[in-house]
């Protein structure tokens, strides 16, 4: 029953895509698509949560599409239910946003027609029950979003990142398609139900694993898959960008618990070490390079490399205590791991949304050229601001909740009986800790020289507040960040079925505690409660301000600004964003960024001014896909050679590839 | 009647944390002020400032948004809140569960996160360099300190503070390598976290070696002396932490009776006076560093909390 109602959601979508067609030349049209996206995403957001709460047995179900004779099957577990609520949370988000965003698209026909068709993808990836279904459904998520980042085709970059999007997507799925080819084993059946049923022995596990990690692993931005990401992500229209960021990300991550919690069986222990390594590693890199970025939308597409990295932690812990027979402890950190994705779906979407509306203000998307928007777009600055601090991982809000789990199952873990992971661990809880103080660092940043200070151009000076659409969705989002950061335990009770389904074990119930607190393990060990903690600083702060106005004095004077007796109109004396970076640049320049600074000292009498330039590398770009680039270029080159052959010279190559053909046959019989 | 006792004891931490932090500040500016061969204000010169400062005026940059006002009072809330969740002269207050030791140091970087905004907001180089260098300061000591917290809770198998105070109080933890790391670790974080010297210097004329004073460089007035009571608060919090994980002998556990509160509460006070005289001769003796030889010692820091949480991944008896 579920699985038919978002099944017609998606074919609602799809036929959205289809009348998107002739629909987007008119003014109407897009507000209809994205009205229409609206209510069938939020529909199949309903059939999600019903879904979850009700944990009725799922039923597969089979439409006769697809292979002949075979079908496609879909279903609808806890599993998929709760990425259906992550798709279409982020979903409706964005419809929601795009009727206000959508009117300001210059070539409507470029993403009217591509954005349900996206949507659906994601769906059907959620609800697919066999491999044939699952990796046409990935595809066509990945060529609809293709579509969409080559919206604006014309800046060069954009078609750039077009491409290596395109060739990475394909990889990734070629990884997919292998890991499913191991599945179905010799008997080639390709339904999940039977894979489920006879698990690959632990070696051929461990290649699927291995392969799943390539696949999906590329797609959600696991360091050194990333690089297609902080360009392919940003160069979207926003909404765009926030479902790429926000939500096709966790499609991935879906895509790998689902192989290797529910298809592989259990993998070799070591295993969960290699998931574990890439995702510490990951997760300071994702936010260090996001730190280093001046453009916005690409700051916060490194930094959900950083919020992938996280999401993979609890993954790996969750694997590694699997391993070692601590099923409550496996629960544990896999809750936090879709606890996250929930919150981040939540709070990338925002903050994209966010960093549309700034950009479609001000046409910039550099912050070196903004500031003082918290004047001109005060109701988007407000939003903004609670999408930072629920980023950055601070108490009261969402993101904390769901890191702190992720540390209450790295303080479990010395129980683990193998000794690798034990080792492992807290190598990647202090890098977790890491990247929990340089994301409050990198949005500090990122809202600092974005919305305060004072306007660096006219463009900024001249800003105005986005449109009443926009404003709610970024609202709702922002709300959720802090209903979710205040009730956890009602996220971790909707988690539940899904992580007794995968690990047979729940963290302890929460619905009974008193004030709404999150107990992970028993009470005695910890607890957090944020609606108290929320209440304490609301009364504390209100009593304080009160106290102050009425024995102290209210009396205010504006006046210029002061800075130390020397103010200086220019807003060029302002710090920057390269400015504020520069101290952690120059702490970690050496070990992880490929850093090159040049400094060009005119020669004494010379007028012309200094000028300094700072260039900051990904070194995945260097020392990992530059050398295979080159590589294949040469090669290529080389073999270009053979394009100008005469006719001669191609009927001796053709013989002699027949003989060699031949040869190989009779030594294999 | 069971619950208005409760309430009243978290309530009277509550207050306790606040009327005794501008004490130690006044008591570590006196006793640094002997030890360079001056006199020294009186040690209650911080209430006298702290009130002085509420009732001037204050001026406000013509651009200050609605973060620059209302980010002091914010700090001075989370820091407030942050300095009553430590247990002070008892553990098990009322609400003490509501917030772990790694909760309190998200609650500090929540504070930080506000100021360090509100450095930004007028749009000076001062404030932006001092919002600069304090998230970089944050950014190696923040990981050291939850680092420093895994250490402990490892040991007591909780990250419940007061159930931290309680197990090192009464059960026989011994000595122990991982937390001779953690405390080296602690201090070195303490000191960077108040901004303290070597890192910072609360002290200073000087814009360019500030960090701490720049970002708070244009607030005056009532705003300024909120942001001068958190500093105070925070001061306090990290007194508090040192004795309640570090020395936390004489706290009232199990025994609520008004004795053991009084033993509580005069040991608490000692063991706070004992560490305001410290810290002001720790800083006369040595000079203060330059801004990136920052990351070596705050480094260090973290290096030695990682290897104790490590060596306690090896083995609970390390």
């Amino acid at each position: 029953m579920p699985a038919l109602v978002a099944l017609w959601c998606i074919a609602a979508l799809l036929a959205l895509a289809v009348a998107a067609i002739g629909a987007a030349r008119t003014t109407v049209g897009s507000f209809l698509v994205y009205g229409g996206s609206l209510i069938a995403s939020l529909l199949a957001l309903a059939v999600g949560v019903i879904t979850l709460i009700d944990g009725a047995p799922a039923e597969p179900m089979v439409l006769p599409v697809g292979l002949p004779g075979l079908g496609a099957h879909f279903r609808v577990d806890a599993l998929s239910a709760f990425f259906l609520v992550v798709a279409n949370l982020g979903g409706s988000a964005a419809s929601l946003y795009g009727i206000g965003y959508g009117r300001h698209e210059r070539t409507p026909l470029r993403v009217l027609p591509f954005f349900p068709a996206y949507l659906a993808g994601m769906n059907l990836v959620a609800l697919a029950d066999d491999a044939f279904s699952f990796l046409v459904a990935w595809e066509f998520m990945s060529l609809s979003s293709w579509a969409l980042v080559m919206a604006n085709h014309r800046a060069p970059e954009n078609a750039r990142a077009g491409y290596i999007y395109l060739v990475m997507a394909s990889f990734g799925t070629l990884a997919l398609l292998l890991a499913f080819g191991l599945l179905a084993g010799a008997g080639g059946d390709y339904a999940f139900a039977a894979m489920r049923t006879h698990h690959p022995e632990q070696t051929t596990g461990l290649i699927v694993l291995l392969l799943a990690l390539l696949g999906a692993g590329s797609k959600a931005g696991l360091v050194p898959l990333h690089v297609w990401l902080p360009l392919a992500h940003p160069a979207a229209p926003s909404h765009v960008s926030a479902l790429m960021s926000g939500v096709m990300t966790k499609i991935a991550v879906y895509g790998f618990i689902r192989i290797v919690f529910d298809l592989v069986g259990e993998p070799v222990w070591w295993s969960s070490m290699i998931v574990l390594a890439l995702a510490g590693v990951t997760t300071v890199l994702g936010v260090l390079y996001a730190l280093m970025q001046h453009d916005l939308k690409r700051l916060l597409a490194y930094h959900t490399v950083e919020n992938i990295g996280i999401i993979f932690i609890g993954i790996g812990l969750a694997m590694a205590f699997r391993a070692s027979n601590m099923n409550w402890a496996a629960a544990l950190a896999l809750t936090a791991a879709l606890f996250h994705v929930l919150n981040h779906s939540i709070f990338k979407s925002l903050l994209f949304f966010g960093s549309g509306a700034v950009s479609n203000a001000t046409g910039e998307r550099n912050m070196e050229h903004l500031g003082g928007l918290i004047h001109r777009m005060p109701k988007t600055a407000v939003a903004f601001l609670i999408g930072c601090v629920a980023i950055s991982a601070l108490p009261p809000l969402n993101g904390f909740v769901s890191e702190w789990l992720t540390f209450q199952a790295i303080l479990v873990s010395p129980q683990i009986s193998q000794w690798g992971p034990r080792f492992l661990i807290p190598a990647v809880g202090a890098l977790l800790a890491l990247s929990a103080a340089l994301a409050a660092a990198c949005f500090v940043k990122a809202y600092g020289i974005t919305f305060l200070g004072r306007p660096r151009t006219s463009a900024a000076e001249t800003a105005n507040e986005t449109d009443g659409f926009s404003l709610a969705a970024m609202f709702v989002l922002a709300a959720l960040c802090v209903i979710l950061g205040v009730v956890p335990g009602a996220v971790v009770e909707l988690i539940s079925p899904v992580v007794q389904s995968l690990v047979g074990a729940r963290m302890p119930a929460q619905s009974y505690l008193p004030w709404s607190s999150l107990i992970p393990i028993a009470e005695s060990r910890s607890s957090y409660n944020g609606l108290t903690v929320l209440l304490f600083l609301a009364s504390s702060g209100t009593v304080t301000a009160l106290f102050i106005h009425r024995f102290a004095t209210r009396a205010t004077r504006r006046s210029a600004i002061w800075d130390c007796g020397y103010p200086n109109a220019s807003p060029a004396t302002q710090y920057t964003s390269s400015s504020f970076a520069m101290p952690i640049r120059r702490v970690f320049g050496t070990t992880v960024f490929d850093v090159r600074e040049v400094v060009e000292m005119p020669r004494p009498g010379d007028t012309r001014a200094a000028r300094y330039h700072v260039k900051v590398l990904d070194p995945a770009w260097r020392y990992g896909y530059g050398p295979v680039a080159r590589c294949v270029l040469r090669t290529t080159t080389k073999l270009n050679r053979l394009q100008f052959l005469s006719i001669r010279s191609y009927l001796t190559l053709v013989f002699v590839t027949l003989i060699l053909l031949l040869l190989m046959v009779a030594a294999w019989r | 009647m069971a619950m208005m006792i409760d309430l009243a004891a978290q309530a009277a931490q509550m207050l306790l944390v606040l009327a005794i932090a501008p004490l130690i500040l006044g008591i570590t500016r006196k006793v640094k002020a002997r030890l360079l061969r001056r006199v020294g204000p009186p040690l209650w010169q911080p209430y006298l400032d702290l009130r002085k400062l509420m009732h001037k005026e204050a001026v406000l940059a013509h651009n200050a948004s609605w973060i620059y006002r209302a980010a002091p009072y914010f700090v001075f809330a989370v820091t407030w809140v942050a300095a009553a969740l430590v247990p002070t002269y008892a553990t098990n207050l009322m609400f003490s569960w509501s917030a772990d030791l790694i909760a309190l140091v998200a609650l500090l970087a929540t504070g930080r996160f506000a100021l360090a905004l509100a450095g930004m907001d007028v749009g000076t180089a001062f404030g932006g360099i001092g919002s600069s260098r304090e998230m970089m300061i944050a950014s190696l000591a923040e990981p050291a300190m939850l680092l420093v917290a895994f250490t402990v809770a490892l040991i007591a198998g909780t990250t419940q503070l007061s159930a931290i105070a309680e197990t090192f109080a009464t059960a026989d933890v011994g000595l122990r390598v991982s937390l001779g790391l953690a405390l080296g670790a602690f201090v070195m974080l303490a000191i960077a976290e108040n901004a303290r010297i070597p890192i910072d210097n609360p002290a200073t004329h000087l814009e360019l070696t500030m960090v701490h004073e720049a970002m708070v460089l244009e607030y005056s007035g009532r705003h300024l002396a909120m942001i001068e009571a958190a500093a105070a608060l925070k001061l306090a919090l990290y007194f508090s932490l040192f004795a309640c994980l570090f020395v936390p002998f004489g706290i009232a556990t199990a025994d609520k009776s008004p004795e053991a509160l009084a033993i509580g509460l005069a040991a608490y006070i000692g063991k706070i006076v004992l560490l305001a005289v410290l810290l002001p001769i720790g800083e006369t003796a040595i000079a203060k560093m330059r801004v990136f030889r920052y990351p070596i010692f705050l480094g260090g820091a973290f290096a030695a909390s990682a290897l104790a949480v490590f060596l306690l991944f090896v083995s609970r008896s390390f």
